[in-house]
């Protein structure tokens, strides 16, 4: 088998504050292997931005402590100089990024902004060179007649044809890893739909490595071949999409997915939000950063929740599927209790 | 485009009618007598009642307001003659009236002194720019070190100085006490005279103007790079693997000099219409030094001028700074 | 200001241990799962018996659209509200969804007369006033029973104000209780939208996001309204949060008969609080219903289309589904396309769809539609079924064999309603 594309280790990151040390990813560890999808899940402030930017080495070495190992094609990244993460950065990593009107400079044109991209990393290309790939790439995210397009501000394009624009520019270089993060979350439905399908063709026709960071779990479950959910700056699940989903074995995970209704789904299901607030990462709550707001602590022996820190281990339903989780039969919990009352329908189906 | 600059000059020759108008009432309804400067200066500081009314005749100021604001307008538009003291001078266009205390036709003053402000305001304004500028993009990529906080802290020190005791601490130190190489004998010269005189003689002035004024220009140029560097744009530019400098000066100044630029044409506006504590300090003949003595001698017609003047000056580098804004931000459509 | 570099401290809470607080009562009465589920609700149910306490009828809202140069003369109007009619039933919820763009947060508005309309009426409560043309003056005593809640609960409370303060304000503005009831009611209402009462000297930086909507709330309730338009309520919420939030509007409902307006792009989140629906497109409404035909029995090509469009949890491991793909962009409001505005995108357009505008159309009991074409997914009538009702062939040209009949003119439903199959009026 060959070495996954991507391989993070134990990445840790963060960022002294004057309110103290915001601890903002905290031993981190996924792959992600050519041609497949690992979606990351979670809320604000759970780390999933955070660490998919340390990928890229964004993150400013002055303001930010980054512990850990990251390997983008065999090279590490934390601690790797700034001129070899320039090379990096675009041509093996691309990223786009959620709000594309702020993404993209209001000042220059869309055309020259995926140009600068080309050129960077293809100096003995002429201007022409890359204004023709810019042309060519925007044709190929369905943009209609990029010719002239190609001369518009990003202020002319509609939301859906930036974000278009967005991935054009990310794919110019033909990275073997592409970032999303949260690409289409200031996007209509109908033109979420179209960018999902895009980006689900490109990546075919690519073979590359994507990540997609997102807090809609319709989105994850369309795109995903592999799911991370993250909380409070840890991985607290990680296995395949279909697993995770229909049969998640961390609470945090069931609470996710009883507090969003489904369109489809039945009628009778109940919304069971999770209660309180997400944590503080200055100052994480012992044990399981999750058991003060977790409904199952009771199931699990003394108090073993708030004291000690359960390990991302292979739960019940296999070795690919991992959880960060104290009850020893969650998949039971979540069968008897958790899906009668927030998914009847699927009781039944199975 | 053309519309738009065609409206904004309408709107600016409103103002400019407004600006005089009150001027001209002012001295009309004012509790002055505005005959006694002319009268003064014709008489040899011998003016009596009589004398006085004469020339309060003659000056129009008997006549309805509203036909001598005519007779200025008119004046400005196609010139014409003036009579004082069984005296009579042709004004040419743009006549602005005679000087009462010279009796020499205005414009004809203010066109040997309009160089002398312009050269103090290129000058000064360029180093509020060329100085301002870097420090601050200088200090935004240190934000939080110990070097940005000093330099914050000290150019606050220094623009919290009277500028008066500034410019008076500068010519002590720079033309008295060291007298640096390049810096000549303070004053004007006309540049086409002699440019090394002209540079040397206004130098000290564009250092003190320019060193007083750019610590506003690095604290704008600071909080407005900070903010750039915070844009979502600027992350991904460096995402797309560019080198810091095309990060830094590409993308966040360009968007970091829109607001410099805004605050920039109010401030050289200023600058033109006149700095009178420089022109006094560094004796240089410019027009704020010629309005701050003719308010003394209340010498309508030099007011009036200086007052128009700066009113241009103001309207029209207004009008320029909103025409580069569109040029800069291609998202301002002006109408 | 953020630096790039420098990612917010805590981007959800600040600093302050208002969500420590709270997990702290929590390790004090911990909830079992069950008892949580029982605090949760499934999604809200029809009452079909009520009145209206909003009547809505022909609304229309048209910004001018000016010239540039010399002279700004008018020379259009952006179309943002064209003709909508609609009823909110006392005590329930009428959901309005569409895309940007289409008219729904322009409705709220006018609702709430932010903004006075182009035409048409909205009647409101048992007697029946018109919010549409009233003064301001009028209007007054009328804002206490119309409230709004708004998308964004960072920019929607004033941050020099305290909590007390922003909750309090409608209270002496009205002067409906002394000023020594003020405090009493503002923490009542803090207690009722489940914030500590006590916290009512802070301010609203001091919040999390969810806990400030929950704060937007408690001002909306302050006067004890009939009907709150939520513009986006839980949509710039946190997963866990939007549910907390939605729970707290459905037990505010039940408790307090509030009827909702509810604005939201989240086809899901309406469908879980609305049992009654509106789809809107570039300011018209294109199908109208209860939950049941919207999200079972769509008949618009519209609204078929957005729902295929919301990405389905359960479609996990099996890849993205085919869906019905709606081509290129919305078009401008300022010059939309003649006859059915969804024509230039929909796959069913015909030439009738350019040449006449279809009515909405009743075609169940609670069930209304503006389509020649309208059918169930893959069971399109091939002929247009309006043709016969608005006197046109199919082609759309005027028919003189056939004499035209008012057709979609009721804000409400009636009685009968065309039925698809028979092509015949039917009742009940």
């Amino acid at each position: 088998m060959t070495e996954p594309f991507l391989v993070v280790e134990d990445l840790t990151v963060k960022f002294p504050t004057e309110d103290g040390l915001v601890n903002a990813v905290t031993e981190l560890s996924y792959s992600v292997e050519q041609g497949r999808t690992l979606g990351i899940v979670g809320e604000s402030g759970s780390g999933k931005s955070v660490s998919s930017m340390a990928v890229l080495g964004l993150h400013d070495a002055r303001t930010a402590r980054i512990t850990g190992s990251i390997k983008v094609g065999g090279q590490e990244v934390v601690g790797l100089g700034e001129s070899k993460l320039r090379k990096l950065r675009g041509r093996e990593v691309a990223m786009i990024f959620q709000d594309a009107l702020a993404a993209l400079h209001p000042f220059y044109k869309v055309g020259s902004q995926l140009a600068e991209a080309y050129l960077v990393h293809h100096p003995s290309a002429s201007k022409r060179d890359a204004r023709r790939k810019a042309i060519e790439m925007l044709d190929r995210v369905g943009i209609p007649q990029p010719d002239r397009r190609v001369d518009d501000f990003p202020h002319q394009f509609s939301g859906g044809m930036r974000q278009r624009a967005m991935i054009a520019m990310g794919l110019i270089n033909d990275p073997k890893l592409l970032i999303a993060d949260e690409p289409t979350t200031a996007l209509d439905v109908t033109v979420q739909a179209q960018i999902l399908d895009l980006l689900q063709d490109l990546q075919r026709e690519f073979d590359s490595a994507v990540i997609i960071i997102t807090h809609d779990l319709g989105v994850i479950a369309e795109m995903a071949d592999d799911i991370l959910v993250m909380y409070g700056g840890r991985g607290v699940e990680h296995g395949p999409a279909k697993e995770v989903l229909t049969r998640p074995l961390m609470p945090y995970t069931w609470g996710l997915l009883s507090s969003v209704p489904d369109v489809a789904g039945d009628t009778a299901a109940k919304l069971v939000p999770i209660p309180g607030n997400p944590p503080s990462l200055l100052d994480p709550p012992s044990g399981c950063a999750f058991h003060p707001r977790c409904a199952h602590v009771g199931k699990v022996q003394g108090n073993l929740c708030s004291t000690t820190l359960p390990r991302l281990e292979p739960g019940p339903s296999g070795p690919g599927h991992l959880t960060r989780c104290h009850l020893s039969d969650p998949a039971a919990v979540f069968e008897t209790e958790v899906l009668p009352v927030i998914a009847p329908d699927l009781l039944e189906e199975s | 485009m053309f519309a738009y600059i065609v409206k904004r000059l309408l709107a600016g020759l409103v103002v400019l009618t407004l600006v005089s108008l009150s001027i001209f009432l002012l001295f009309w309804y004012g509790p002055s007598e505005p005959a006694r400067a002319m009268c003064d200066s014709k008489t040899s500081n011998r003016c009596s009642p009589e004398k006085l009314e004469v020339f309060t005749e003659e000056l129009g100021y008997n006549n309805p307001w509203a036909s001598e604001f005519g007779n200025y307008v008119g004046g400005i538009v196609t010139g014409r003659d003036i009579t004082v003291a069984g005296q009579t001078t042709r004004c040419e266009a743009p006549c602005l009236g005679l000087s009462y205390s010279t009796g020499k036709p205005v414009w004809e003053d203010m066109q040997s002194r309009i160089p002398a402000t312009v050269s103090i305001a290129v000058g000064g304004a360029s180093l509020y720019l060329l100085l301002g500028v870097p420090i601050g993009v200088a200090a935004s990529k240190r934000r939080g070190t110990v070097a940005d906080k000093t330099l914050v802290s000290s150019f606050l020190v220094i623009s919290s100085i009277p500028y008066y005791l500034f410019a008076l601490l500068v010519f002590l130190y720079f033309a008295v006490l060291y007298e640096l190489p390049f810096v000549g004998q303070p004053g004007y010269t006309p540049l086409t005279e002699n440019p090394a005189e002209w540079f040397g003689g206004l130098a000290l002035a564009w250092i003190c103007l320019g060193v007083f004024g750019c610590t506003a220009y690095t604290r704008y140029s600071r909080g407005a790079m900070v903010e750039a560097l915070s844009e979502d744009y600027v992350r991904t530019a460096k995402a797309k693997g560019l080198p810091q400098r095309a990060v830094v000066y590409k993308h966040a100044l360009r968007a970091a000099l829109v607001p410099v630029v805004t605050i920039f044409g109010i401030d050289f506006g200023t600058l033109l219409a006149g700095t009178i504590f420089t022109e006094k300090i560094f004796d240089i003949n410019g027009i704020g030094l010629w309005a701050l003595n003719a308010v003394g001698q209340k010498d309508l017609p030099i007011v009036q001028a200086t007052a128009l003047f700066a009113a241009i000056a103001l309207i029209v580098s207004n009008l320029v700074v909103d025409l580069l804004y569109s040029v800069l931000d291609p998202r301002v459509r002006l109408s | 200001m953020t630096d790039v570099n420098h990612p917010p401290q805590h981007p959800e809470n600040p600093a302050v241990a208002e969500g420590a607080e709270l997990s702290t009562a929590d390790r004090e009465q911990k909830l079992s799962f069950a008892e949580l589920a029982d605090s949760g609700h499934a999604a809200a149910q029809l009452r079909t018996d009520v009145e209206p306490v909003l009547t809505v009828e022909d609304l229309k809202m048209w910004f001018p659209v000016r010239s540039s140069g010399l002279v700004r003369r008018t020379i259009g109007h952006v179309q943002a509200v064209d003709g909508i009619s609609f009823q909110v039933p006392r005590g329930g919820s009428l959901g309005l969804v569409g895309e940007s763009g289409c008219g729904k947060s322009t409705t709220g508005r006018l609702i709430t007369r932010l903004y006075t309309p182009t035409a048409g009426s909205m009647r409101f409560g048992e007697k029946q006033v018109d919010l549409a043309t009233m003064s301001n003056r009028e209007l007054k005593p009328i804002r206490r029973d119309v409230q709004m809640i708004f998308q964004d609960p960072y920019t929607s409370l004033n941050p020099r104000h305290t909590v007390g303060a922003i909750i309090g304000a409608p209270l002496e503005v009205h002067k409906v209780v002394p000023k020594n009831k003020v405090l009493p009611r503002v923490q009542e209402l803090l207690e009722i939208v489940g914030l500590n009462p006590e916290h009512y000297n802070r301010y609203p930086n001091e919040f999390s996001g969810g806990q400030r909507q929950r704060i937007g709330i408690a001002r909306a309730l302050t006067l004890n309204p009939k009907l709150l338009v939520a513009d986006e309520p839980v949509s710039a919420l946190d997963v866990s949060i939007q549910a907390q939030v939605i729970n707290l509007l459905q037990e505010l409902q039940a408790e307090f008969d509030i009827a909702f307006l509810f604005i939201a792009h989240d086809l899901a989140v309406v469908r879980h609080f609305c049992p009654e629906v509106a789809v809107m497109y570039l300011g018209k409404i294109v199908e109208i219903a209860d939950r049941d035909s919207i999200y079972g029995h769509a008949h618009h090509p519209y609204t078929q289309a957005l729902l295929s469009a919301v990405p389905d949890i359960k479609s996990a491991g099996h890849g993205r589904r085919e869906r019905i793909r709606l081509e290129g962009d919305v078009p401008s409001p300022i010059n939309p396309p003649s006859g059915c505005r969804f024509r230039t995108r929909c796959p069913l357009a015909q030439e009738i769809c350019a040449k006449v505008e279809p009515p909405l159309l009743q075609i169940g009991p609670r069930h209304k539609v503006a389509c020649h074409f309208a059918g169930e997914i893959g069971r399109h009538p091939a002929t247009p079924v309006t043709a016969g009702l608005l006197g046109v062939d199919k082609q759309g040209s005027p028919d003189p064999g056939t004499t035209p009949q008012p057709v979609g003119t009721n804000p409400g439903y009636d009685k009968e309603w065309f039925d698809l199959d028979s092509q015949q009026m039917v009742s009940a």
